[in-house]
């Protein structure tokens, strides 16, 4: 329809162009006459004047049909503007639409109301040899040496005035999965941020992290071996974030209700495995926040999480399963120079958690952490190392060390290859020296950048 | 339940539902960037607090959506961004956690200043990524001239006024004086700029094409190849050729960009390189919007006139 209005209104400009040609050829020669040339002369320049000025406005509103035109096909990608406000010339009271030189009602389109859509790709290669953890990025025994790992599909969008909707589909080697699909009320009153829906719990920093914005090709060894792997905590439930107001920094309490089923140790077994409907688990987070300078922050978390582990507790009556409770700290230090961060920065990041595992054989107290650093040495390079240590969950004693130094070039903000040389000493078996490879992008809407 | 348990469950308790009354007399307006702070203050005066998020010396494409932003977001009454995409990547996510119905988007304290503004880059035509980082919805540096100035200024003028309809005079009496003394300025500015009209030059990035069209700058080519990314070796070759061919003698570059390549380019080309500020705040000199004016014109001019003294 569009395209229709644009064809006529070119119609009419050229008929304009040919009609003011036509105007001006017998007014040159008639400017023969010497008396009349004065006058003849300013009559042509009125009409150069009258139809610079219909040119003009014909451009104006050729330009917007084509800005509509342009962003028809684009609106997709357009992320940023959701769909309530732009789409509106402007809001009362302002007179923006009135003057021709003003483009501003020129963002309207059709699609305004479709989800920010992207997708992103992850594809994941390994070499060395691991005898102990055949697949390199989770606990199964196929060796994948390629893979594309996992396609994040992303749809985004207002809901209406008092929410915003996110769904984070997975698809993977196997099948598809809601890896995220929550509803986060906006502007409930007391400043309560809340989530209803899937979504990866806030124990930790890393758990609550998609694939793509790791540091790393993999998760941290303590958190394949306490806080149950890539998915992690992630479950269907409730969640409620508060700011505690103070005056010296920002203090986040949020707390978390979830069905209980979620995750997988390193043996297969789920970290939270629910058996009756009262096996609820719990999140419980505190975040603390401050800057140090402009350039420089720190983070720090306390977390706790409690959930039931799907071992039998022993009671033939009422059958049920056993505990597990996992305490947690992060700290976060990020380092980037306001006017070049662009091009240098540096986060180093700790999370230390300990693991109380209710077995039938007794209480298993297991900990873990690790340390990492990565260093943006240009504007798409980025080098890292990790520190890696954990217990075993089902067994204590069995103590884990590993080490990777990472390096990360980035094309451009939309995609990313990665490598990474990883060791690993296992208590129960030999050592691995694994090199991970990693090609990650993404298309469609311009998500936010990770912070 | 002890008295001591019972006090910290009151004090608790307290903590949770206290909300900090920001309802003091004054409109308390968060900017995204220093250019909407300082046009903001010149129409909102003494009845209103404001402050800009990004700095004036960074890039407003790469602010870092700090926790700390959400708190002053919270106690916003107003949120004026630029709009067209140039704070995609941080104001969306502060704007979700801020826990502020008034600054939502789509709420009546949210403005996006673009709206009233010209335009200009407005992609045509099939538009990829292809193209580098570009913005569907136009180029968003539209600050860099004047008229639009005035524009933004009506915009928030308005919308104070809608907020604070007591107010109403005074912002609109704010917004007249500060209109008078753009255009005065303006006047001056293009005076000053006139002798100079089509004198070419090559920008980093493409935040000039407002300020280039308003005061008769000719850009001929940008030092990144496209938006966003950063210059290669064979653009910069081309680039210079494309310089030495038509004899231009300037690079601009905004003051959060890394000089070795325009120092390259400047001293393979004979060009001066200069660190023209897109924004208030870019450097220490510029501290409101008329000061950015006065900075650029007069650092242009005398670039120009020692390249065509030598």
């Amino acid at each position: 329809m569009v395209t229709r209005e644009l064809a006529r209104l070119c119609m009419r400009l050229c008929v304009w162009i040919a009609s003011a040609g036509l105007l001006m050829c017998p007014s040159t020669a008639l400017a023969q006459a010497p008396d009349s040339a004065q006058a003849l002369r300013a009559e042509i320049d009125q009409l150069k004047r009258d139809f610079e000025a219909i040119k003009q406005q014909y451009g104006d509103r050729l330009s917007a049909l084509e800005a509509k035109l342009g962003a028809a096909p684009g609106s997709a990608a357009a992320a940023a503007p959701p769909p309530s406000a732009p789409a509106l010339p402007a809001p009362a009271g302002t007179e923006s639409g009135t003057s021709p030189q003003v483009l501003g009602a020129s963002i309207a389109n059709a699609k305004v109301f479709n989800p920010d859509m992207a997708v992103i790709g992850d594809f994941l290669g390994a070499a060395g040899t691991n005898h102990v953890q055949p697949d390199p990025f989770g606990p199964g025994t196929h060796p994948n040496a390629l893979q594309l790992h996992e396609s994040e599909a992303a749809f985004q969008a207002v809901v209406d005035p008092y929410a915003r909707a996110d769904f984070f589909m997975s698809f993977g080697e196997e099948g598809v999965g809601v890896e995220e699909g929550f509803i986060t009320f906006t502007s409930l009153p007391g400043g309560l941020l809340t989530r209803v829906g899937k979504m990866r719990a806030a124990f930790g920093k890393v758990n609550s992290l998609h694939n793509h914005v790791l540091p790393w090709t993999d998760r941290p060894l303590v958190i394949g071996h306490l806080v149950g792997g890539e998915d992690g905590i992630n479950d269907a439930g409730v969640s409620v974030a508060r700011l505690i107001p103070n005056p010296w920094i920002f203090l986040e309490a949020m707390g978390q209700v979830f069905r209980g089923d979620s995750g997988v140790d390193p043996n297969g077994h789920p970290l939270f495995q629910t058996t009756r409907r009262r096996e609820l688990s719990y999140v419980g987070h505190l975040r603390g926040y401050r800057d140090i300078t402009e350039n420089a922050n720190i983070d720090l978390g306390l977390s706790y999480s409690r959930g039931h582990n799907g071992l039998s507790d022993g009671n033939l009556a009422d059958p049920g399963s056993l505990v597990t409770q996992l305490y947690g700290i992060d700290a976060t230090y990020r380092w980037k120079p306001l006017q070049r961060s662009i091009y240098t920065s540096f986060v180093g990041r700790a999370e230390w958690i300990w693991s109380r595992r209710d077995q039938p054989t007794g209480l298993q107290s297991g900990s873990g952490m690790y340390l990492s650093g990565d260093y943006q040495f240009a504007r798409r390079w980025f080098a890292g190392a990790r520190y890696d240590r954990s217990d075993r969950p089902d067994d204590a004693s069995a103590l884990d060390t590993g080490g990777s130094f990472v390096i990360t070039y980035w094309p451009s903000e939309f995609s990313q290859v990665r490598t990474q040389y990883r060791r690993t000493n296992y208590a129960l078996g030999p050592s691995a020296n694994e090199l991970l490879f990693q090609v990650q992008f993404s298309i469609g809407a311009h998500g936010a950048h990770p912070f | 339940m002890t008295i001591t348990k019972r006090v910290a469950g009151v004090m608790a308790a307290a903590m949770l539902t206290w909300i900090p009354t920001s309802a003091q007399s004054k409109l308390n307006v968060i900017t995204a960037t220093e250019d909407l702070a300082s046009i903001a203050r010149e129409v909102g005066g003494d009845r209103i607090t404001v402050e800009s998020l990004a700095k004036g010396y960074q890039d407003p494409h790469f602010v870092e959506a700090k926790p700390s932003f959400i708190l002053k977001l919270q106690k916003a009454d107003v949120l004026i961004a630029v709009g067209r995409d140039l704070e995609i990547g941080w104001l969306p996510p502060l704007i979700q956690q801020s826990r502020n119905a008034k600054v939502q988007v789509g709420a009546k304290g949210y403005l996006d200043a673009s709206l009233g503004a010209s335009i200009l880059e407005i992609p045509s035509g099939n538009i990829t990524r292809a193209m580098g980082d570009v913005h569907p919805l136009g180029n968003p540096h539209y600050w860099m001239d004047p008229e639009n100035g005035k524009r933004i200024a009506k915009e928030i003028a308005d919308k104070l006024s809608e907020l604070r309809p007591a107010d109403s005079a005074f912002f609109q009496q704010q917004l007249a004086s500060f209109t008078t003394r753009l255009d005065a300025a303006e006047k001056r500015w293009l005076a000053q700029m006139a002798p100079y009209k089509g004198t070419k030059v090559v920008t980093y990035h493409r935040s000039f094409p407002n300020f280039a069209e308003r005061f008769g700058l000719d850009i001929i080519g940008y030092i990144e190849p496209r938006p966003g990314i950063p210059p290669t070796p064979q653009h910069t070759l081309d680039l210079i050729n494309e310089m030495k061919r038509q004899n231009v003698k300037l690079v601009l570059v905004e003051p959060y960009f890394d000089m070795k390549t325009p120092l390259a380019i400047g001293r393979d080309t004979g060009a001066q390189v200069l660190v023209l500020p897109p924004s208030v705040g870019g450097v220490k000199e510029v501290t409101d919007y008329f000061k950015l004016f006065d900075y650029d014109i007069n650092l242009l001019i005398d670039a120009i006139k020692k390249s065509r003294a030598t």
